[in-house]
């Protein structure tokens, strides 16, 4: 049995609003199957002794002191954005017209 | 709406209403929860980002100390246990108030978790359990530019200012709370303006609501008596206390309508008007699955050392409800004026103004009465009057001294709160101090016996309250600078009464 389900990666591809055809669909459901059946084997191999993970790294309360660091101006944090607009970053529409009531 | 609406009292007779509460607190640390980004309030856009607020690729969050502690007294405070081990995680979704298209939070694992806090409510005490107690971002500020009144149906673009973005927010979650009848508004704002004054007193962020700082979400739901719980609306926008209370009220009140008509309640997201006092309908969001929720791999899991939580727990201040009965006690005052002095929000003013040497009677009469009124006309908060409480005793200090009477006092607490200077500064420099040189009052009360010979053949004949008519005269001439008492009893020694 498939690991994943195509109508799963259609239901994530329409959650990252990716378009995706109905061919990639096809392509990506079968790649992305391989790799959680990889993984599913992973998981197979950890035995009741081997405690489950987040992380690659056995460490905790990685913390820092709460002190003001200077970041970017805002010409810098700006100088990647496809648009901006009275200082601000600017995006398209969010709400299609349909959605809108 | 041409329906008419069931009025409030008749609706709670027939339906038990149940409430929750999730309430967001933004801490007041210098840094946001995972970089060096600094947190003030306002500011030009985008001033405050850095390549970790920002989600640049390559940058890596570090949780800020401070917020996590900070978490955890607002939990002890709230009587929860602390997470031996939690970890944050992804809150994946597509709007562009986070840089990064998700939010770092915390999800199956909170930092704090069942709670209670008590709140009293028309002298009853009501205990409202604690959910969870959990630390996640605060999300970007976006302008929606080309639809009505900046609102997002009908704009054609938006734009967002990251400063707001990475900010601590600590969200408190409230256990469903059935049972409280037609007081269930009241219940949800005692509730809230309690868990307000309860972060105040542990100092981890300045909780105004008008600011931001302190929002809430309310749940509500109907049920018949012995029926199953109903079906629950959450409502947003809900910025004032009363807001709070009035929420609650409508929503009961739109629900009953609702189900009365045979309908059904839909689990929605409402938003809060405050002009009109109702709710309306929110956009339909992603289901809560849909966040696809997954442990953060950019941070490790949080320990919090038993030794540290102990230690944190040992430092806690009193709670604002023990404090105020302790003040209530001390002062002298019955549950009805403590009330006033609670409404007015004067209980630190007062309690500051005692500790720099008035009595409690005469710093509640300064707070409740002038400063009171003042604040009312001039539409400020009364902390932010303009008189101190060191001021306020200074100036009751004048008084106590007899170099003020009420008259004066009241002058020279106007020149105070106009910024003119200390009490006693104000009092020299406009020459208000009380007449209390004999001599001149002597000749005073003279001038005024020769003036009046009528009122003065009264006064001797016996009719000393006719004495308060010559004590005017002589407060005229000497512009309300005499002491009172004391020309009153001049004028019955000059009389021989």
């Amino acid at each position: 049995m498939a690991a994943i389900s195509r109508e799963e990666v259609a239901h994530l591809a329409r959650l990252s609003r990716l378009a995706v055809t109905e061919e990639e669909l096809d392509t990506f459901a079968g790649q992305l199957d391989v790799i959680l059946q990889a993984v599913a084997q992973v998981g197979e191999v950890a035995a009741a002794d081997i405690p489950p993970t987040s992380h690659s790294v056995p460490l905790t309360n990685v913390l820092r002191e709460d002190v003001v660091v200077p970041g970017l101006t805002p010409q810098e944090a700006l100088s990647g954005a496809p648009d901006a607009e009275e200082q601000r970053f600017r995006v398209p529409r969010i709400l299609d017209e349909d959605v809108a009531s | 709406m041409t329906t008419t609406l069931p009025a409030y009292d008749e609706v709670v007779a027939r339906y038990e209403p149940v409430i929750g509460l999730e309430t967001h607190v933004e801490l007041g640390t210098n840094t946001k929860m995972f970089c060096g980004c600094p947190t003030d309030f306002g500011g030009e856009p985008n001033t405050r980002v850095c390549p970790v607020c920002l989600g640049l690729p390559g940058s890596l969050p570090v949780a800020n100390k401070a917020a996590i502690e900070a978490t955890i007294r607002i939990g002890l405070a709230l009587n929860c246990s602390i997470a031996e081990w939690c970890r944050f995680a992804r809150k994946n979704y597509f709007y562009p108030d986070m840089p990064k298209d998700f939010q770092i939070s915390q999800y199956d694992e909170p930092l704090c978790f069942e709670g209670y806090l008590d709140v009293e409510v028309d002298g009853e005490l009501v205990r409202i359990g604690i959910e969870r107690v959990h630390l996640e971002e605060d999300t970007g500020k976006t302008l929606h530019v080309g639809g009505a009144t900046g609102r997002i149906h009908g704009a054609t673009e938006s734009l967002v200012d990251y400063n707001r973005a990475g900010i601590p927010l600590v969200e408190i979650v409230t256990k469903p709370v059935p049972g409280t009848g037609a007081l269930a508004p009241e219940v949800a704002r005692a509730y809230v303006t309690e868990l307000r004054d309860v972060i105040r007193s542990l100092g981890v962020s300045d909780v105004r609501m008008e600011e931001g700082s302190l929002r809430c979400d309310v749940n509500t739901s109907l049920n018949l008596p012995g029926a199953q719980w109903g079906t629950r609306t959450e409502t947003k926008n809900v910025n004032s206390l009363r807001s709070v209370e009035r929420a609650v009220r409508s929503e009961i009140i739109r629900q009953a309508s609702v189900l009365d008509a045979g309908g059904r309640i839909t689990q929605e997201t409402r938003h809060f008007h405050e002009d009109t006092g109702d709710t309306t309908p929110g956009r339909s969001k992603e289901t809560a699955t849909d966040y696809r929720y997954f442990p953060e791999p950019d941070l490790v899991p949080l320990a919090p050392d038993t030794a540290w939580v102990a230690e944190l727990k040992a430092a806690l201040p009193e709670l604002p409800r023990l404090h105020r009965r302790r003040l209530q006690e001390q002062w002298g005052l019955s549950d009805a004026d403590m009330q006033s002095v609670l409404n007015a929000g004067a209980v630190e003013l007062i309690e500051q103004t005692v500790a720099a040497g008035a009595s409690p009677a005469a710093a509640r009469k300064w707070w409740l009465g002038e400063l009171s009124r003042r604040a009312n006309e001039t539409g400020v908060e009364l902390a932010d009057i303009g008189a101190t409480p060191a001021q306020v005793a200074e100036l009751q200090g004048l008084v106590d001294a007899g170099k003020l009477n009420d008259k004066l006092a009241r002058a020279v607490l106007e020149g105070v709160v106009t910024g003119e200077g200390s009490p006693t500064q104000i009092m020299t420099d406009r020459g208000l101090e009380v007449v209390s040189d004999t001599g001149a009052l002597t000749a005073a009360v003279d001038e005024a016996i020769a003036a009046n010979p009528d009122i003065a053949d009264k006064i001797r004949s016996g009719k000393v309250a006719a004495a308060g008519a010559l004590v005017g005269a002589v407060m005229k001439t000497t512009r309300g600078q005499a002491d009172a008492k004391t020309v009153r009893e001049l004028i019955l020694e000059r009389l021989g009464a």
